[in-house]
């Protein structure tokens, strides 16, 4: 994974984490790799990877067993949970955008329709 | 912990450091930023006490850096290594020199790092010798690892190398990381404080983390906005 370098890095290993859960690549029960192993493979400081993975235990997304490793914990109605977090700060961050473009409700109720009847025709064009 | 207490410094009419004050807390890796003449190589040799200030106070633990040498390693910008030895014979010189040298981890480094014992410093390549220089350092136990432009001039694979050796080896919350460096991009992701030097003062410090996330930028874009401002 490739970090952006102006956003906090520790919150970016979260949200990788987090897709990879919605995605369902990761499922309850899966163990994960150790901050060591983690900080190795991506080059990022211990302490960063540290931060990231007691986040995710303090929101009991993942649980650390001594000795084991660390597992993946969460699962059901609390990923549903996390899977619209997610959807909603995509949200924000697009009308943020589009509003400072100068764009109204209706302005972007309109493109957003359109661009996915879009979306769909092209689909369509390619079955 | 490491203190800087109103630290100046000239060389003849040129002033490297001027009134810095700050505290590195131990357990840390450090960036020490700036462009070339900023202060960072006069920081780490005031800290290592091979330089002495001409006004203020630098403690290593409390203790003045020349009751603490045995604590600090230092990879300096020169190349310091005898040209005719090889890499064996160098770390027969560290290990002689310093009672804290691991030979077991010497060993690992040295295959992690693709070096050979037979190499003779003289005729390996600028990235094999950038590379031998943090092996002989990094080979010590010292809480306190000072590296001096470690990455620079060299080409991406071999920093590549270089930076993976560092993660592999860091010791969080026992081990003080100290990297001066001027390229910044190579190690965004190493650090967990930034000092930025310039002019000898310092004109920002604080948490990798923190700054980006108030900021939203990268230390780099950083570094140029407060150097911007500063002039």
């Amino acid at each position: 994974m490739v970090f952006d370098t102006g956003q906090p890095i520790y919150r970016q290993i979260m949200d990788d984490y987090q897709k990879q859960l919605v995605r369902g690549e990761l499922q309850p029960g899966d163990k994960i790799p150790s901050q060591r192993e983690y900080a190795q493979t991506h080059q990022v400081n211990p302490n960063t990877v540290q931060r990231a993975y007691r986040e995710m235990e303090a929101m009991h997304m993942v649980e650390t067993i001594r000795g084991q490793g660390t597992f993946v914990r969460v699962g059901g109605a609390e990923l549903q949970r996390i899977r619209m977090d997610m959807a909603v700060k995509v949200l924000e961050y697009f009308i943020g955008e589009m509003r400072s473009l100068g764009f109204n409700r209706e302005d972007i109720l309109q493109m957003t329709a359109r661009a996915l009847g879009q979306k769909e025709a092209e689909a369509d064009d390619r079955v | 912990m490491i203190e800087f207490k109103e630290v100046s410094k000239c060389f003849g009419q040129v002033t490297a450091l001027d009134g810095v004050n700050m505290s590195l807390a131990e357990g840390k890796i450090f960036g020490l930023f700036g462009p070339n003449g900023a202060g960072k190589s006069t920081t780490l040799k005031l800290a290592m006490g091979l330089n002495r200030p001409d006004r203020g106070v630098i403690l290593v633990d409390g203790k003045s850096p020349l009751d603490n040498k045995q604590n600090m390693a230092y990879l300096p910008e020169v190349d310091h290594l005898y040209s005719w030895m090889n890499l064996r014979q160098a770390a027969d010189f560290m290990r002689s020199f310093y009672s804290d040298w691991d030979d077991e981890k010497y060993r690992q480094l040295l295959a992690f790092l693709h070096l050979e014992e037979e190499m003779k410093l003289s005729r390996i390549s600028k990235g094999q010798r950038a590379k031998c220089k943090l092996l002989l350092v990094a080979s010590r136990q010292a809480p306190y690892l000072f590296l001096d432009e470690p990455l620079s001039g060299i080409d991406v694979l071999t920093r590549d190398e270089i930076i993976q050796a560092l993660i592999r080896d860091f010791r969080p919350g026992e081990q003080t990381i100290i990297i001066s460096t001027h390229e910044i991009r190579e190690v965004e992701n190493l650090v967990d404080e930034v000092v930025f030097l310039d002019n000898g003062r310092v004109r920002l410090r604080g948490d990798a983390e923190e700054l980006r996330t108030e900021r939203g930028m990268s230390l780099l874009d950083i570094m140029k906005e407060v150097f911007r401002n500063a002039n």
